[in-house]
């Protein structure tokens, strides 16, 4: 058996009358890929928030790493990686100095600083460009950089929102084959939001398909297919029926705007 | 795991320092913003400080009143500098930097307070050019290092005080837009309310009132007695300092407090 590394029992959180995310259970396991699909709105985002003690839940509790992400919240961030949608490292320091402040804010020992940088860079494809600043990368290279960020401490479980948003083709199997390595190199658990179902079908070990802030579907890839009976369903035909129709009401004007800024920034 | 057991003090203070040792780097990589600031001040001691010096409308009793505003320029530009600060903040939630800061372990007020003093590294180039233009135009300046030092301490604490209240509004109205409306509405009652270009004595009973509340009243009188020769406090040096550190303290708390909503 397994240890769970992530323990969600009734998650929720309101905004005002509004239930973003409705009481969701849910366990993964260590060294598990996790992908949290839906339409905009579905209450993705929230969840990665609570998880990551951005946001505090209305009611529930989860566990993350073994922490009370409501008692025990310094304990969760020194646990996890966290990767939010929009661009969270900074254009106007370099690649390397970007990471040395989060190996200063995590309290890597000084002696080990300098050599697991250079393995971050090295992990992520990133060591020629340390010394740039991160205002002249690409996209895919920006990704890449705040990914090996997260991880500098070596965290339990790596949050992404979105990882691959606003990526051409080719960066984003790059994003991905890092973090495969990543995963089976230090058995990190990859917790992700995403809207690229395929990406979904290639890398989750399982899924689950929120809608109206609910879990709505759980299971791997084959098992949700599997799900809708008669055989021979695709993963879009299962996210069309437990998601329901694409064209939803879902997603603020605020999150479809970042959204687009993420990508425009990136790309 | 790398968890080390660290004086929750000394992590503070520790942590204080990086956010203010990498926001100065960034500073390092584009030098033209410490350029740009430096020129407002100039142009108020050179242009205002000179016409009003010249009229002689303002009865600055026994220092003449170029003398008196030019500690009043240094504060007024700390106020400007500072009172901004808050949209790089805004800016850098726009993005997901904030974000992802509140995820890690930092506790929170040292990322309100490293960032303050950063606002205040920002300003010494200001202070620079103050003192070498008021070198030139004859003002009589103490150049002792105790009162050097003691200038240097006032300025940063000052712009630690003034940016960390601008993070507060920021945390508060959130985008770009309310931030700059209210930073404008801000910034004059602050500096007009003040001792900085004339004197208290000649302001109505109600602005002398207001003016007593104002921390940059405190900041502008402690600037006065340490940067000009034979200048002494009208408040007192201790009270100067009791209040700029009580409200810089009380200001990161609260700071501390709403940050978090950032990332809300």
């Amino acid at each position: 058996m397994s240890d769970t590394v992530l323990d969600i029992q009734t998650l929720t959180r309101r905004f005002g009358t509004f239930t973003a995310v409705d009481a969701i259970t849910l366990l993964v396991n260590a060294g598990e890929v996790f992908g949290l699909l839906g339409s905009n709105g579905a209450g993705k985002t929230t969840t990665i928030k609570m998880l990551t003690t951005l946001l505090p839940p209305s009611s529930g509790e989860a566990r993350v790493a073994g922490f009370s992400i409501t008692t025990q919240a310094v304990d969760v961030r020194r646990a996890i990686g966290y990767v939010p949608q929009a661009v969270s490292v900074d254009g106007s320091l370099t690649g390397y100095e970007n990471l040395l402040i989060f190996a200063k804010l995590y309290d890597l020992p000084r002696r080990e600083r300098q050599a697991r940088i250079g393995e971050a860079l090295e992990f992520m494809g990133l060591t020629a460009e340390g010394g740039r600043l991160v205002g002249e990368y690409s996209g895919g290279m920006v990704r890449r950089l705040e990914i090996a960020q997260s991880t500098l401490h070596r965290p339990r479980v790596l949050f992404l929102d979105e990882p691959t948003v606003g990526l051409d083709p080719i960066a984003r199997d790059a994003v991905w084959k890092h973090l495969v390595d990543l995963r089976t190199n230090y058995g990190t658990t990859l917790f992700f939001t995403t809207h690229y179902l395929e990406e979904a079908e290639s890398y989750c070990d399982r899924i689950a398909i929120m809608h109206l802030g609910k879990v709505a579907a759980l299971g791997t890839c084959k098992e949700l297919e599997a799900s809708l009976g008669g055989g021979g369903h695709t993963l879009s035909e299962v996210f069309v029926h437990y998601a329901g129709s694409a064209l939803d009401s879902g997603g603020s004007f605020r999150d479809v705007s970042a959204e687009r800024a993420t990508a425009q920034r990136l790309g | 795991m790398t968890a080390t057991l660290i004086h929750p003090l000394a992590g503070f203070i520790e942590k204080t320092f990086v956010i203010t040792e990498f926001e100065l780097r960034k500073l390092r990589h584009d030098f033209t913003e410490l350029v740009t600031r430096a020129l407002q001040p100039a142009l108020w001691l050179l242009i205002f400080g000179q016409v009003f010096s010249r009229s002689g409308a303002m009865h600055t009793g026994n220092i003449p009143y170029l003398d008196f505003i030019a500690p009043g320029i240094l504060a007024q530009s700390v106020l400007f500098v500072a009172i901004f600060y808050g949209i790089n903040v805004i800016w850098e939630r726009d993005l997901g930097i904030v974000q992802k800061f509140l995820a890690s372990p930092t506790p929170r007020a040292a990322l309100v307070l490293g960032k303050g003093f950063s606002a205040g590294a920002r300003t010494l180039s200001q202070a620079a050019v103050i003192y070498a233009l008021s070198l030139l135009l004859g003002v009589k300046l103490n150049w002792s290092p105790l009162a050097l030092l003691n200038v240097l301490v006032i300025v940063v604490l000052a712009a630690t005080l003034f940016a960390t209240f601008s993070l507060i509004i920021a945390c508060l109205v959130k985008t770009r837009e309310r931030f700059m409306g209210l930073g404008q509405v801000l910034t004059m009652p602050l500096f007009f309310a003040s001792n900085a270009i004339y004197p208290t004595a000649i302001m109505p009973g109600w602005l002398r009132t207001i003016s007593h509340l104002n921390p940059l009243t405190y900041v502008v009188d402690a600037l006065r007695t340490f940067m000009l020769a034979g200048s002494p406090s009208t408040y007192g040096l201790s009270r100067d300092y009791a209040v700029i550190l009580l409200t810089t303290t009380i200001l990161v708390l609260i700071g501390a407090r709403l940050y978090p909503r950032l990332a809300t």
